[in-house]
């Protein structure tokens, strides 16, 4: 259900310390989220692009994730272009494509091509476990982080409870029409689901209190820091400043 | 089996229930109806009754998962009746979930085994020791790591199992520990608890299990643990039979 395609590998990206990575995106991301100079969007685009190289990631994976925002960046282009008001660009029969239109989408293409291929090599370089530990060192509130960790472990239980609900009733000779008994049939599963995820839910919470749970989780990691995280934290602090202060000037 | 020499701490009480009585709420029958039950150290009782009649319950309340609605529960000699006392109780009891799915909530197998030495208050460093140690003794080498939800429906038994033993429990609560897993992984677990020494209750509907594992098998039936016994097997060191029923 859940794959991690990047989570594992050598490169020099994956074996930074994932604290570093985490803070890096956050900061990172959202200068480029928050740019608007074309120039400055064209240099994030070029150091992401960089940084998918440095982690070694499979092109082919990378493609296929890029390709799911294609579609949105499609429709941008459809609509953004024709819709928005300004200097005509070209006229085309009734339609006009305006140079601020083109603007706008060529932002907004290249910003979420840059931060996309930043999260690549800088948070799906590690598990998601390991991300919720990361999150967990750098005192991210427990209980959020405990609701994202058991999501994690018991989505794959709930999907399994789903997979034997909807065979019982695929081997009934179920099959979904527009009409009332398919709307009660699908109602019925969901809330099928829901009750076997509480129940679930409680028993988990029991065999918890068994082991001594008292309401605190308490983490096994300690992450050391070697001297290429500072370098890597260098560079990525010069890269946010640049790109920041030729935003501004 | 045990020396004389041990013969002493062999009578020691380690669950004593006196006329329990617990009932669901919205049932109209009690499911279990003035039980009593005595479990002395290095006994090893094996349970087998029909679906619904109590044994599962039966475990939760030794636990204090459920509260009864009469009769006394003593365990180590001492009464118990309010959380805090339970709380005490269930770093002593190990209690393994008949859904190994229930009992592995963390991601990864260290993380799991881990959490009961954590919670009772042992150190990170001193966590991990154990974890893998006692992984290691249930053969489960280089688990550590491994993704729980990924792990077979055997290997998940067995680290349940292990989630158990690294809290090093004085009893232990089996409930349908063989249920669901092939003829070998039966065989390993039978090897692996009959070699620990620890006393505890099992329920299984597993007629060889019990046997390999139990020295002597009750039923359940209107709520009490059944006078008759099904099986009770004589050790020369061990003349008398330690569970005795009112």
């Amino acid at each position: 259900m859940i794959q991690e395609p990047f989570a594992m590998g050598n490169s020099r990206i994956h074996l930074l310390d994932p604290r570093f990575k985490i803070i890096a995106a956050i900061f990172y991301t959202l200068v480029i989220a928050l740019s608007n100079k074309i120039l400055v969007l064209a240099i994030a685009l070029c150091i992401s692009i960089l940084l998918v190289y440095l982690a070694e990631l499979d092109l082919r994976e990378v493609a296929k994730r890029l390709a799911v925002v294609g579609w949105f960046l499609l429709f941008i282009w459809l609509i953004l272009p024709l819709t928005f008001e300004g200097e005509q660009l070209y006229q085309v029969g009734p339609l006009t494509i305006t140079l601020p239109g083109v603007m706008l989408a060529t932002r907004i293409t290249i910003k979420t091509l840059a931060i996309l291929l930043a999260f690549m090599p800088l948070m799906a370089t590690m598990t998601i476990i390991t991300l919720g530990h990361t999150l967990n060192c750098l005192h991210l509130y427990d209980k959020f982080i405990h609701l994202f960790m058991m999501t994690y472990r018991y989505l794959f239980v709930i999907e399994n409870e789903y997979q034997r609900l909807w065979n019982a009733i695929k081997i009934r000779g179920f099959r979904p029409k527009t009409n009332m008994h398919t709307y009660k049939t699908y109602a019925y599963l969901i809330g099928m689901l829901f009750v076997r995820a509480s129940i679930r839910a409680e028993r988990v919470h029991q065999a918890m209190l068994c082991r001594g749970f008292e309401g605190r989780f308490y983490s096994l990691y300690d992450f050391s820091v070697s001297r290429s995280n500072w370098i890597f934290a260098g560079f990525m602090t010069i890269i946010t400043l640049t790109l920041i202060i030729l935003e501004l000037i | 089996m045990e020396t004389h020499s041990q013969s002493n701490n062999q009578r020691r009480l380690l669950i004593k229930l006196d006329g329990i009585t617990f009932r669901y709420p919205g049932s109209t029958a009690n499911i279990i109806d003035k039980l009593d039950l005595k479990l002395y150290r290095n006994d090893r009782i094996g349970l087998m009754a029909p679906n619904g009649s109590g044994k599962t319950t039966l475990f939760y309340l030794i636990m204090g998962l459920l509260k009864p609605a009469a009769g006394q529960i003593h365990i180590f000699g001492k009464p118990v009746s309010s959380e805090n006392d339970f709380k005490l109780i269930r770093r002593r009891i190990g209690l393994l979930f008949q859904d190994a799915d229930d009992q592995l909530f963390s991601p990864t197998v260290l993380e799991d085994v881990a959490f009961g030495p954590l919670n009772q208050g042992k150190t990170p460093a001193q966590a991990k020791k154990i974890s893998i140690e006692t992984l290691t003794t249930l053969g489960l080498n280089n688990f550590e790591n491994r993704i729980t939800h990924k792990l077979s429906g055997g290997e998940k038994k067995l680290v349940s199992l292990a989630t158990v033993l690294a809290m090093k429990p004085e009893i232990l609560l089996l409930d349908e520990p063989s249920t669901g897993l092939d003829k070998a992984t039966k065989a390993l677990l039978i090897n692996l608890i009959a070699k620990l020494d620890i006393s505890y209750i099992l329920i299984s509907h597993d007629h060889h299990f019990l046997n390999k594992l139990s020295k002597s098998i009750y039923s359940m039936e209107n709520g009490k643990i059944s006078t008759e016994l099904i099986l009770h097997r004589h050790f020369h060191n061990h003349p008398k039979n330690s569970f005795y029923m009112h």
